[in-house]
């Protein structure tokens, strides 16, 4: 297991401060700012390491970095507190955004991001809970992180605990069957500490979900499995933290985030071809000109 | 040790299952059961008496199932996934291997009525399979109990272990097979009768078998050495290696394809360290016939009578 980076989760702890002093609209920007240099960090991470998703990875990278700075009650100097709220990130091939984030937090130094994908890193290409701290359980096969966290949150009711659990799910992923098993069990037993937030970027490996597979409509669905449902702009940090700082009341919340994959550079955006594609040196360069500006 | 013949004497595992879920689930709070829809067929009904909120039915979905018990370790309770082993083991395999064992989970998986129990249900209800699958999953123990005593036992040893575990619970009725004060480890084989000529390494329903075989080749002056193997994963390497060296071969029989699962092990470790003679005994790469789980047992050499064959051939070749 990486040990946490003190330094960093001291940081991360007056960053948080003053996040939750802020109205959604005034935390926005050090929201976007943070969320940038997660995407900076992740284009260096996937280059370096000839592997990655960056595609997936920019369009879910705002609402990974809402969740972890502004939301959920994580301390990463203590990152298996039983106490703390959880998040399971289902669409596991993302863990570049994923550890770019939790390292921005200080649960492990950012300097271990170098060695993304490297022999015996701790950092594979889906993340493995027994290496990486924050990590909750296991993903990379689609539809298995969303069940997990049912359970999770089933767990918090049975033990009376105010802990919440929350799971991001991909758009493509949503045509594993095992999701909607899942999304039955949470309404079922009236999981209203549970939120899921589907990262609705119309595009899986191979195509356009429409395509592929139609998901439409999909806030219907979600609705008529019994969940709440909000639907955001995933891009808009002050939308997305409203909607996560508030739980359900007396159902589980989906919250679908209207996103664009590759999000944040230009020649990436709603391109199907870089779901994992790898960047040259010179899109690199271009991509951090847009990604710094 | 004779062997028990009379149907009173007979035992039904799932009553020591359900039993014994009871009394840990009264001993410690973090105790759940998780079951799909199977509630009765897990002998589950009086668990759900005491304990309503504790039983977590998700309904018929298994990949669900498993991964909501992930879920309940994660929160810090300790599941038991109860389950008909072959949806169990075949609808959920990804999730036992990415959710449970991959993820070290602490969750126990309870295969209900394994191998061919559910007889003229047919192949689809059949799971001679779950061996195999699961041996080949890593970091996961695959414990076969062979009794009420083994029952007790491995769901006690499961309890308290703190990482993943699969228990095959036997719905054949089995007589007791387990001396009192037998240790339950995992890695450690039981030792059921001393002898020097043939081995007879069996598992779950096949251990009482194994020993009516052995009473029979007494008859004949020929000296079975009967190992009630119950951890499937990790193999007692020792006690099959000692029995390789020290006797004329080894039958292995299991309620299982022997594609993979404790004839394969045994054949694996043998022909790297110690190669011995060996008769394997189970279902081949074969669906079964319709018939009654006797009837199979009959039609796949999966008696007291056939282990007892194969030993005297061993005999003969040696």
């Amino acid at each position: 297991m990486l040990p946490a980076d003190p330094a960093g989760a001291r940081r991360f702890a007056a960053l948080r401060g003053r996040l939750a002093q802020l109205v959604p609209a005034d935390a926005a920007p050090l929201l976007r700012e943070m969320a940038s240099s997660v995407r900076r960090d992740d284009l260096h991470m996937v280059y370096r390491a000839g592997i990655g998703h960056l595609g997936g990875d920019f369009s879910v990278a705002d609402i990974l970095v809402t969740l972890y700075a502004a939301v959920l009650n994580v301390d990463p100097m203590r990152p298996l507190l039983a106490g703390r709220d959880r998040l399971v990130l289902s669409k596991g091939h993302t863990a570049g955004a994923l550890y770019a984030t939790l390292a921005h937090c200080g649960f492990f130094a950012r300097h271990e991001l170098d060695t993304f994908a490297a022999p015996q890193s701790a950092l594979n290409g889906h993340p493995n809970r027994t290496k990486v701290p924050g990590v909750e359980t296991n993903t990379g096969p689609l539809g298995h992180g969303f069940p997990v966290a049912v359970g999770i949150a089933l767990s918090a009711r049975l033990q009376a605990s105010p802990r919440r659990t929350f799971v991001v799910l991909g758009d493509g992923e949503l045509q594993e069957g095992s999701n909607w098993e899942a999304a039955m069990t949470a309404s079922h037993y009236g999981l209203c500490s549970l939120l899921a937030v589907v990262d609705r970027n119309q595009l899986q490996q191979g195509a356009r979900t429409e395509e592929t597979k139609q998901l439409e409509p999909l806030a219907a669905k979600w609705a008529s499995f019994g969940w709440e449902v909000r639907e955001v702009d995933g891009h808009d940090h002050a939308q997305l933290l409203e909607v996560f700082r508030r739980p359900g009341t007396t159902r589980p919340v989906c919250v679908i985030a209207h996103t664009v994959k590759g999000k944040g550079v230009s020649f990436m955006e709603d391109r199907v071809e870089w779901h994992h594609k790898v960047p040259s040196a010179e899109q690199v360069d271009s991509a951090l000109k847009e990604l710094s500006a | 040790m004779s062997p028990p013949t009379q149907a009173s004497t007979l035992h039904d595992c799932r009553r020591a299952f359900a039993d014994t879920l009871i009394a840990l689930a009264r001993e410690d709070e973090r105790i759940v059961a998780v079951c799909n829809d199977s509630v009765g067929s897990s002998n589950l009904t009086m668990f759900k008496a005491e304990f309503p909120d504790r039983l977590i039915n998700v309904g018929i979905a298994e990949q669900d199932l498993v991964g909501v018990a992930a879920g309940l370790a994660n929160g810090g309770l300790i599941p038991f996934v109860s389950a008909a082993a072959p949806f169990l083991t075949g609808r959920a395999l990804e999730q036992i291997k990415v959710d449970v064992a991959y993820s070290q989970a602490r969750v126990v998986l309870c295969g209900q009525s394994p191998g061919m129990a559910y007889g003229e249900l047919g192949p689809t209800h059949h799971s001679i399979e779950d061996l195999s699958w699961l041996r080949a999953v890593a970091d996961l123990p695959v414990v076969v109990p062979a009794d009420p005593a083994q029952t007790i036992q491995a769901v006690r040893w499961a309890a308290a272990n703190l990482g993943p575990s699969y228990l095959r619970i036997p719905r054949i009725p089995v007589p007791d097979v387990t001396p009192p004060g037998s240790p339950f480890l995992p890695g450690r084989a039981v030792q059921l009768t001393d002898g020097s000529d043939v081995t007879i390494i069996a598992a779950g329903t096949m251990v009482s078998r194994a020993l009516q075989a052995a009473e029979s080749l007494r008859h004949e002056d020929i000296r079975a050495r009967v190992l009630n193997i119950t951890f499937v994963e990790p193999l007692d390497t020792g006690a099959i290696l000692t029995a390789a060296a020290q006797t004329a071969g080894i039958v292995t029989a299991e309620e299982a394809t022997t594609t993979g699962g404790l004839g394969a092990a045994v054949a694996t470790l043998t022909a790297q360290h110690r190669p011995a003679r060996l008769r394997i005994l189970g279902v081949p790469r074969c669906f079964a016939p319709t018939g009654s789980t006797a009837f199979l047992l009959e039609h796949f050499g999966l008696t007291a009578e056939h282990i007892a064959a194969a030993a005297r051939d061993i005999m003969a070749h040696a």
